[in-house]
């Protein structure tokens, strides 16, 4: 479950305070699939940032699957995310110098299971129909491969909460549906919860849940076409206040 | 922190970045392969030192003696005879030769002894087999420029002094020479019998006796030094075994080795700035992937464990290469360097050379890398998601101030390593850093002037390549202090030269004494002066020397203040042995100058006009430095040996010496009076412009006066000539060494840079600019770039060449455009063909392939 109380951000802009985040109040439950969408400028990727532990908040906390982010130091957040949080990026990210396989086995490596690992990034990348480009870099494959190597990665050390950031933006509409598929069938396999910024109506519409922002702030919190989606109310209301 | 995962993700990364960082580790490679070569290459030359110490001395022991060995040594040389020990004597002069055939007439060095000599070795002769044929009186051997100085050929006559003798071969080679022996003076071998037939030891001669010795047995040395330490101090005859002149020859070899290895060092060091600077740029492009692995769970220490891992590992690979590339230099240094070894060298492949080559290659590599390593915490992973985000200034917390301490504290370590005294090592790393520290900020006022004065009304080729200095990530400064580094040492050395020429032209030049006549004994004063060209008699000096050795000071005797306890107060021992050769005269030198005391007629010192009251002895002046040696001040007494006799004296006053001035300059000068009747003989300088009467002079002269010698200093110009080409040869070395170790970090700089370079080119090509323009952006950036680095070294060289001039040498600093303008365009020319070579494809590749990333 995430939990996100008042949460805000604000930047510092030629000596003036810049708020780009204000009285954020969200839970999520486990399992759930929820799109964040909103136009250029509204916050949804400083969201993410907060919500994954990538950058701390100017005001409020965030507390993922029972922890307290604002607790943890850098390398402390950075241990949660290996043993708990996976990633997709919207330009992939894969690092250039390895190949699919290895890219897999990264988040694998890093908590230590290496004996293990490799059967596992060799089945992911099976999963995703890459069994036979495992050798490849990433400059060798297409797009819509190095998201799928991407996805493997994401989902390589089982990860209790999956962030997706625009997973399709770089990608044609074939290729973006595809991916999309593709995650919320992992999503499902692993009983993962996903939070997706997405800018695509579509891709939103697919979700259990879509979070709507404008100007640093929700401006909507709806059930979405993707199934029975698990709403709950803010935070603030849980804790009473 | 993970360990094990930062080890995997070198080794995978390693495989594209060491293709990225693999130019800069050149630098590191040229640096260590300097470093074996040399370390290597000096351990050989002292072990082959060692090995045939025998053969370099040509006997087991030697005494030798600035005057005939008195009766006390030469009769326990005969007894140690009858005990089976071989003896052979040879005694060395210089004299005039004459040569009859040619009419030309050189002062050249008189070798005379015993055809026994050398002991060990053998002398090669032309015709061969001539060597031993010179103990016969009237024949001579000549090193082979006699023949060309002399212009004679084998079968002439040569006088020397009042013998005739036949010319009849050439020594090729001298088991004991030292390789620059023959260079300073060429030889003619004679026998003793003939020397003393040609009536050249007059009183005063200059004149080395030797006595060499071959032992059956060499515990004799001991039984040697044991009976005869006190007749060869009381004698002050120099007793010296062949392994003690061996291990002086290879502490000199060390010596000098030490100091081409600071030079092997610079390269390194020099290197070490273009590993820093490649670094900084990967992972100034790493940043992306750096925060992935951050998202990804990564902590900071496994993000810098695994990029240290690499450059550590390049740097191995780096000093591995230079390893093998210094031990294949090693093996060519002998074949290279053959006219100027003492020995044959054998050269063997050094582990422990080896070994602290790859060391100190890795740790240099290591070490530089550190400081921008230290970057890859301060990514924050929020920019795998939000590309424009920066945090905020780098901190300066303690794992970087211990970085910046390391690389401090390891290159005063490996400077007074390396250098030959620790003091030296560190006025070194001193010298370095200032250097250093005075390009960087001479680049950083340059580039601020630049973009001040910015060229606005250029063409856009020009005004776009100038303002790519400034550009983010650029390399202005790493390129500046590499280049301009190589021009800063190429500029100084080459000054320094200059101005070294300028003053001995000076020193020999238009009104300067040109000749130096010497052995001229007492009786033959007049007559030497009459023959002296009537042009040459108005400037003429005569000087009175008398050898003499001081046997007290304020009563206390020579061997008792030698025998003291080295420290402040005991006088030098070179300043207390040594013979004198003191003068008199009324007034003061023209390269003299009075500081404390007064002279016979009173005039004041500058510093101290202290009057001393000398009583019944004779008034003496001593130089200040010879003052100081011997720790005595005005008023002190000294007593002389004069042929014999006792001279009291007093201290009255203390002169500087201007000694690089042709005028004949004496440390102790006694007023008129004491020494009028005291053994002496005379020196003389005069001036003789023309070549011819010059010629003519010192022909008539030795015909007159067959022992009295000429020193021409148009010769000596010539030999010093000689010498300072050498230098040249040496500057060369070093000026190549250091534009080759800068030229490698220039190919990385550039190469790191290309990426932008590339984008930035195809997207003016996009823009409708043709490639003419896009080669004219990047000429005006080279040029730039070529400029101020250019501009940088050689205003710092200026001022650096100034000091040492002016400082070291105590010469005149002369500036020498010529030079400074050839290093200018060197510089500029090199950037340019570097950076220009780098960039055929930047030009040639279609616009659409570059900005839509597909690979080369």
């Amino acid at each position: 479950m995430i939990t996100a109380e008042a949460l805000g951000k604000t930047y510092s802009s030629g000596g003036r305070p810049l708020p780009v985040l204000q009285g954020i109040d969200l839970v999520i439950d486990s399992e759930a699939f929820v799109a964040v969408v909103g136009p250029s400028g509204s916050g949804k990727t400083t969201l993410l940032g907060l919500l994954a532990g990538l950058d701390r908040p100017t005001a409020g906390r965030v507390t993922l699957d029972g922890q307290d982010l604002s607790a943890l130091t850098e390398d402390q957040r950075a241990e949660f995310r290996a043993r708990h949080v996976g990633f997709v990026f919207q330009t992939f990210h894969l690092l250039p110098t390895l190949t699919a396989l290895e890219n897999v086995l990264v988040p694998l490596e890093l908590v230590g299971g290496a004996r293990e690992a490799r059967n596992r990034a060799v089945a992911l990348l099976e999963r995703v129909g890459l069994g036979d480009r495992m050798d490849h870099f990433p400059a060798q494959l297409s797009g819509g491969e190095q998201q799928r190597v991407a996805l493997a990665r994401a989902f390589a050390n089982r990860p209790k909460i999956l962030f997706a950031d625009e997973p399709t933006g770089n990608l044609d509409q074939d290729t973006g549906a595809t991916i999309v598929e593709m995650l919320e069938e992992l999503n499902r396999e692993a009983r993962t919860t996903l939070v997706m910024v997405t800018h695509d109506l579509t891709v939103a519409e697919r979700a259990h849940r879509v979070i709507a922002l404008a100007g640093g702030r929700v401006v909507s919190d709806r059930e979405g076409g993707g199934g029975a989606a698990v709403v709950r109310p803010a935070a603030s209301d849980v804790a009473g206040r | 922190m993970n360990l094990s995962f930062a080890v995997r993700l070198a080794a995978r990364e390693s495989r594209h970045g060491a293709r990225r960082l693999g130019v800069y580790m050149a630098s590191i490679t040229l640096g260590v392969a300097a470093l074996v070569s040399i370390h290597s290459f000096r351990d050989d030359v002292a072990r082959s030192v060692r090995e045939e110490a025998d053969v370099l001395m040509g006997a087991d022991a030697r005494f030798s003696s600035g005057r005939a060995f008195p009766d006390s040594v030469t009769s326990f040389l005969d007894s140690l005879a009858t005990e089976g020990v071989g003896i052979a004597y040879v005694t060395t002069a210089l004299s005039m030769v004459q040569a009859p055939a040619s009419d030309d007439v050189r002062l050249l060095q008189i070798q005379a002894g015993d055809g026994d000599f050398p002991y060990y070795g053998r002398v090669a002769t032309r015709p061969a087999g001539l060597w031993g044929s010179q103990a016969n009186g009237s024949v001579a051997l000549v090193d082979p420029a006699v023949l060309t100085q002399l212009r004679v050929s084998i079968g002439d006559t040569l006088v020397v002094g009042q013998a005739r003798l036949l010319l009849a071969g050439t020594v090729e080679d001298v088991p004991t020479d030292l390789g620059y022996q023959a260079a300073i003076g060429p030889r003619v071998y004679i026998s003793r019998q003939t020397l003393d037939a040609a009536g050249l030891l007059g009183f005063g001669s200059v004149a080395r006796y030797r006595a060499y010795l071959r032992l059956p047995d060499l515990a004799q040395h001991a039984v040697i030094d044991e009976r005869y330490t006190e007749i060869l101090r009381a004698t002050r005859v120099r007793y010296e075994l062949a392994v003690d002149q061996a291990d002086d020859i290879s502490n000199g070899v060390r010596f000098l080795g030490r100091f081409l290895a600071l030079v092997g060092l610079g390269a390194l060091l020099l290197g070490g700035i273009g590993v820093a600077s490649a670094v900084h740029v990967y992972i100034r492009e790493k940043r992306t992937a750096v925060a992935v692995l951050r998202c990804l769970g990564a902590d900071q220490w496994t993000v810098f464990a695994a990029y240290l891992i690499q450059a550590s590992g390049l740097g191995l690979a780096g000093s591995a290469v230079g390893v093998v590339l210094g031990v294949l230099v090693q093996g060519l240094l002998p074949g290279f360097l053959a006219g100027v070894l003492p020995v044959a060298v054998e050269t063997r492949l050094s582990a422990t050379s080896a070994l602290a080559g790859l060391g100190i290659g890795v740790w240099v590599a290591g070490i530089f890398a550190l400081i921008p390593l230290l970057q890859v915490r301060d990514v924050p992973p929020l920019k795998a998601i939000r590309q424009d985000f920066e945090s905020g200034a780098p901190r300066m917390d303690a794992p970087y101030l211990g970085a910046y301490g390391a690389l401090v504290g390891s290159i005063v370590l490996l400077c007074a390593l390396e250098a030959p005294e620790p003091t030296i090592g560190l006025g070194f790393a001193a010298g370095l850093g200032i250097a250093v520290a005075a390009l960087a900020g001479t680049a950083w006022v340059l580039a601020r002037a630049t973009r001040r004065f910015f060229p606005a009304r250029a063409s856009y080729p020009i005004r776009q390549g100038v303002s790519n200095l400034f550009r983010p990530q650029n390399q202005t400064v790493s390129v500046t202090l590499a280049l301009g580094f190589g021009a800063f040492v190429v500029g100084t050395l080459l000054q320094v030269q200059a101005s070294l020429v300028d003053d001995l032209s000076i020193s020999f030049g238009a009104g300067q004494p040109n000749v130096l006549l010497f052995d001229i004994q007492r009786d033959q004063r007049e007559g030497v002066i009459s023959m002296l060209p009537d042009a040459a008699r108005d400037g003429v000096e005569v000087a009175p020397l008398v050898p003499a050795r001081i046997t007290a000071i304020n009563g206390v005797s020579s061997d008792e203040l030698l025998a003291r306890e080295r420290g402040p107060d005991r006088p030098a021992g070179w300043a207390l042995r040594r013979e004198y050769r003191n003068t008199y005269r009324s007034g003061i030198g023209r390269a003299e100058r009075l500081i404390a005391g007064r002279w016979w007629d009173g005039t004041p010192g500058s510093d101290d006009a202290t009057v001393v009251d000398a009583g019944d002895l004779a008034r003496v002046s001593l130089e200040e430095e010879v003052a100081r040696d011997l720790r005595v001040s005005l008023g002190d007494t000294l007593s002389w040996n004069v042929a014999g006799a006792t001279l009291e004296s007093v201290v009255t006053s203390v002169r500087s010496v201007e000694w690089s001035r042709l005028e004949p300059n004496f440390y102790a000068i006694f007023e008129p009076g004491p020494l009028d009747d005291a053994p002496q003989s005379t020196i003389i300088v005069a001036r003789i412009p023309d070549p011819e009467t010059r010629a003519g002079f010192q022909r008539d002269l030795v015909r007159a006066f067959p022992n009295v010698s000429v020193l021409d200093f148009s010769r000596v110009q010539q030999a010093l000539d000689a010498i300072l080409s050498r230098v040249r040869q040496a500057v060369a070395f070093l000026g190549i060494f250091s534009a080759i170790a800068g030229l490698v970090v220039l190919v990385g700089a550039l190469a790191s840079s290309r990426v932008q370079r590339m984008r930035e080119g195809a997207l003016l090509k996009t823009l409708g600019a043709r490639r003419r323009q896009v080669l004219l952006v990047l000429l005006a950036e080279y040029g730039a770039l070529g400029t101020l680095a250019t501009a940088a070294g050689l205003l710092l060289s200026w001022a650096a060449s100034a000091l040492v001039a002016r400082r070291v040498f105590e010469i005149p600093f002369v500036p020498s455009p010529p030079v400074l303008v050839a290093i200018w365009l060197s510089v500029v020319g090199l950037t340019l063909v570097v950076g220009l070579a780098g960039s055929r494809s930047l030009v040639a590749r279609p616009p659409l392939a570059v900005l839509r990333d597909v690979p080369e």
